[in-house]
């Protein structure tokens, strides 16, 4: 069981407060709104993951269980 | 509703069953000839009552026989989907989707016109499968059409054929009115806007309520499938994609129809394509194929979220699934647009480019940020002396909306838009030495004028 980030891409609204706590996995596009890499959160990553999830303002990033 | 239109039959022998077999010959789901509505009276004569035999179990089981698949333009598999909505509890609301938002389609309104009981028959099959005593006919805004699907819903009611009641929905006049979670939205008293539906599955209507949303030309094929069977069903078509399809193809002389064919019809047959190249002249952006009604330079298959292809590849392809998708296209709901030889394949492609920006629900930043400025990029490709840079930032804007929306409005402009770019290549040569091939400046594909921008739009 993997864990992948999520965007809700009709929440977002740009805030960029993900990239901010997860540079490893999130960068912004020209506009202001997250790239999430195409990879599972590695071990190391999933505290700061989970911290990002927390600190998006508009609760658009989730942290999600792939089969 | 069908007073633009030409209803087509094209002679295909491959669509009328062998002697000895019961059913239908083509077409199937309009009437030879001629674009009066048939009502319950001429139906019930045609086709008699409808008596799934073998109940719930034995629809089901007759259409995964079949292989229908949605005709809204995914060509979604329809028995999973109703399976899916058999083993739902509470039941799912079912509705029926005519929404049709693509400007270059016409084929779910002619179908509604026309033939509204099968569709309605369709509706009633949909709902024995998911169980449920209710459902919604989402269709556009428009009062004939609102009065004469009333009219039949109400001549059904009168004879007492019908064990779900069916409610009419008006869908917004947008592109993405009928996108199926847009449609969810509306019926559960929202703007039609699309939505993030992260679980697959069946779309959710209300916390615990789900609804089962099929294609009105769907429906259509279903309440013949109840009558003349999967082997029937399968005497048209392809054995991976059977049955038919109804088309708009948009002939070269400006002339749109609606078209039954059987799935693997050729492209050429359509379109009256010659499949003969003819030469690439001096001052012209590319070969061109003569066809009845003008020389063509390109094919548009599948609407505005579809692919051009150059005309000489077109004229060689079945319409199917399996040989479009290797080429970047889709059969998708059936549109298919000659584009003459005497038009800018760039000033169309930017036209509609436009029309897609303006037509995004501006919910998800990628598409409301991107799709303007790639509309913009393709209008100056189109133009004189572009600057080289327009093309490079319209490949990385390109690369930052698809698969970045909440739904697929634009990963399908941004194919659309891409393969403008292949296949009108020559064209975007000449416009970088300020030349252009384009002689007849009129409009080639539909786009409706004056788009709305408020929110009341979506309801």
């Amino acid at each position: 069981m993997e864990k992948r980030l999520r965007v809700d891409p009709v929440a977002c609204a740009g805030h960029g407060a993900c990239a901010e706590l997860l540079p490893e996995l999130i960068t912004l596009d020209e506009w202001g709104y997250p790239i999430v890499a195409d990879q599972p959160v590695p071990h190391g990553l999933q505290r700061e993951a989970r911290r990002a999830v927390a600190g998006c303002p508009a609760l658009a990033l989730a942290l999600a269980r792939v089969a | 509703m069908t007073d633009s239109l030409t209803l087509q039959h094209l002679p295909m022998a491959a669509g009328n069953p062998p002697s000895g077999l019961p059913g239908l010959g083509l077409p199937r789901l309009l009437p030879g000839s001629g674009t009066v509505p048939v009502d319950l009276r001429a139906h019930l004569a045609e086709h008699g009552p409808l008596r799934p035999a073998g109940g719930r179990n034995g629809l089901l089981h007759e259409v995964a026989a079949a292989g229908l698949t949605g005709r809204g333009g995914a060509a979604f598999p329809v028995a999973r989907k109703l399976a899916a909505a058999a083993q739902a509890r509470p039941a799912p609301v079912v509705a029926g989707n005519g929404a049709e938002g693509e400007p270059a389609s016409s084929k779910d309104r002619s179908l509604l016109w026309i033939s509204p009981h099968l569709v309605l028959d369709g509706l009633q099959l949909a709902a024995v499968a998911a169980g449920s005593r209710s459902a919604v006919l989402y269709v556009p805004r428009s009062e004939r059409l609102h009065g004469r699907l009333a009219g039949a819903i109400a001549e059904r009611a009168a004879a007492g054929m019908d064990a779900a009641s069916v409610e009419l929905v008006t869908a917004p006049d947008r592109f993405l009115a009928g996108e199926e979670s847009a449609l969810v939205s509306r019926l559960a008293g929202g703007p039609a806007l699309p939505a993030y539906r992260p679980v697959r599955g069946l779309p959710r209507l209300a916390p615990g309520r789900t609804a089962l949303v099929q294609n009105v030309e769907t429906l259509a094929h279903l309440a013949l499938i109840a009558r003349y069977g999967a082997t029937w069903f399968r005497e048209a078509g392809t054995e991976a994609e059977p049955g038919t399809m109804l088309t708009t193809p948009h002939l070269a002389d400006g002339r749109i129809s609606v078209t039954e064919v059987p799935l693997g019809a050729s492209v050429a047959g359509l379109l009256g394509l010659d499949g003969i190249q003819g030469p690439a002249e001096a001052g012209t952006a590319g070969p061109w194929v003569p066809s009845a009604f003008g020389p063509v330079q390109a094919v548009l298959v599948g609407g505005y979220h579809g692919a051009w292809l150059p005309a000489a590849a077109a004229a060689a392809l079945p319409l199917a699934n399996a040989a479009l998708r290797p080429l970047g296209a889709a059969v998708g709901a059936g549109v298919l647009a000659a584009l003459p030889a005497d038009r800018c394949g760039l000033a169309e492609t930017a036209r509609v480019a436009r029309y897609l920006a303006l037509e995004s629900a501006g919910q998800c930043g990628p598409c409301f940020n991107g799709l303007p400025r790639i509309a913009a990029a393709v209008a100056h490709l189109a133009g004189p002396r572009p600057d080289p840079r327009a093309r490079a930032d319209l490949e990385r804007w390109a690369g930052l909306v698809a698969g970045r929306g909440a739904c697929h409005h634009p990963d399908g402009s941004v194919r659309f838009i891409r393969s403008a770019l292949r296949v009108f290549a020559a064209e975007a040569g000449l416009h970088e030495q300020g030349r252009c091939s384009g002689t007849d400046p009129r409009p080639f594909l539909p786009v409706p004028t004056g788009s709305p921008a408020t929110e009341e739009d979506w309801t």
